[in-house]
């Protein structure tokens, strides 16, 4: 990956400070790496990704495909001798990326989370359901899948109806407060 | 033994399965779980990846009903486990989101209620003496291969579920019931699970080397304690099959369904029937 210009980014302190992750002392020993679940699947690897961000990488490294593929298994984490959580650190990278639109809409990860959390605002706990048929039309993948949804249906692995019996206005109370304004999901 | 009992939004919906065998486990071994009035849901995946502070005020919110309640949460999906903990450490270590989870949820919390997973309970709880003693059926010698995947286990220092690298807790337990818990490699892979919608041929990929690892291992089934895992392993082993040239079945069941046959509770009670992939071979063999 190319660092645009040499204008020294701001973005290594900014994730620092949103995730609560130091980067500094990374050894390179490429553990993370070596241990990570989707490195196989992807261009960008979590050890190259640290590095980057140390030598002053700016956005164009919220468009890499690490950023979204990510999937939270925290090897990478696990096996650090120098302890940097490398996920919550992509956790940090992901926000900046939603709120900077630089997301991409192969595997539309943002669009799954807003159906996911969209139905806990609304009903206080996840709706499947709901929450598929959302990010099916918005994704258009409507067809992926059909052939189970009769059996998952009848094996009692799907609701029809929305979940009840959450408290939903401290679920209401906690979406409202928090950033981005009242009832919106980012 | 009394527990604040966190169901978990999966336990309605592509995990009933999970939830029925551990209510009807816990109830055969004098176990008594206390739902939580009023929980909602952890928000999983999906919050943390959207807000750090929403991602600790979900599970906050639920945490502060069981303080109330005045007992251990007691938690079977291992995904809110590990948000629960993840939360607890959160409001522990930092003033900064204490406060601001205390503005969300519009109480304080100071991330003292204790978080266990259904499986801690067998062990440290119930014991292994204590299940012995109960058990009516034995595995007759079942070769399994117990999975633990991420959420248990990582991060160690946050959830302190057993090893990082080697866990055994399920090994024992499936060793206790009569069956051989096998040395595998796979234990704490990741199923892909975060990608099951998004990137559907990445967690196939990844779902797959799992089954085919446990395969070659010689597992006639592999156990589970994860609503994901289970979804990913089960429910995807028709794509598996088709994606990568696996032949044989590979029944895919919950330490709790294995425990709960063990126990002489009734296959209906286990939530047995919900599997994709038939567990009657394995059923079979347990007597």
């Amino acid at each position: 990956m190319k660092i645009n210009g040499t204008r020294k980014s701001n973005l290594k302190q900014t994730v620092e400070e949103l995730s609560g992750v130091r980067i500094d002392s990374c050894l390179k020993c490429m553990k993370c790496t070596s241990g990570c679940s989707v490195a196989k699947e992807t261009k960008m690897h979590p050890s190259e990704l640290i590095g980057l961000l140390k030598l002053g990488a700016g956005d164009e490294i919220l468009k890499s495909d690490l950023v979204w593929m990510c999937l939270s298994c925290e090897i990478c984490y696990g096996r650090c001798p120098m302890k940097i959580n490398t996920a919550s650190l992509i956790d940090a990278l992901r926000k900046l990326a939603v709120e900077r639109g630089t997301t991409t809409r192969k595997g539309n990860a943002p669009l799954f989370n807003k159906a996911f959390l969209g139905t806990v605002k609304q009903y206080g706990r996840s709706y499947d359901l709901q929450m598929i048929m959302h990010y099916k039309f918005g994704s258009g993948s409507l067809m992926q899948d059909t052939e189970k949804f009769p059996t998952m249906l009848r094996k009692g692995k799907m609701a029809l109806l929305p979940p009840y019996g959450a408290k939903k206005t401290v679920v209401k109370r906690i979406f409202d407060t928090s950033p981005g304004g009242k009832g919106k999901i980012k | 033994m009394r527990y604040a009992y966190y169901p978990g939004c999966s336990s309605h919906s592509t995990a009933r399965d999970m939830h029925e065998s551990a209510a009807a486990v816990a109830n055969k071994l004098g176990i008594e779980l206390v739902e939580i009035y009023g929980w909602s849901c952890c928000g999983a995946t999906s919050a943390h990846q959207t807000d750090r502070v929403l991602a600790a005020a979900l599970p906050s919110s639920n945490l502060l009903l069981a303080r109330d309640m005045g007992l251990d949460t007691v938690v079977t999906c291992a995904a809110c486990y590990n948000r629960m903990k993840v939360a607890n450490r959160e409001v522990k270590d930092s003033a900064e989101i204490r406060c601001m989870v205390a503005d969300r949820v519009g109480k304080e919390y100071d991330g003292s209620v204790a978080v266990r997973h259904i499986i801690e309970i067998l062990l440290e709880d119930v014991g292994l003496d204590k299940i012995k003693k109960a058990l009516k059926k034995s595995l007759n010698g079942l070769k399994i291969a117990c999975y633990y995947g991420c959420l248990l286990v990582r991060p160690n220092d946050v959830t302190g579920f057993d090893d990082a690298e080697n866990p055994t807790s399920m090994d024992k337990l499936v060793n206790a019931m009569g069956g051989e818990s096998l040395e595998w490699p796979y234990k704490v892979e990741c199923c892909g699970g975060g990608l099951n919608l998004t990137r559907t041929d990445v967690a196939v990929r990844l779902s797959g080397s799992i089954i085919d690892m446990a395969a070659r291992a010689g597992a006639d089934c592999i156990a589970v304690a994860c609503p994901m895992c289970q979804a990913s392993l089960d429910l995807r082993q028709s794509d598996i099959k088709k994606e990568t040239g696996l032949k044989a079945d590979m029944p895919v069941v919950y330490l709790t369904q294995l425990l709960g046959l063990c126990l002489g509770i009734p296959l209906n009670e286990l939530g047995l029937n919900r599997l994709m992939v038939s567990p009657a071979n394995i059923i079979k063999q347990i007597c």
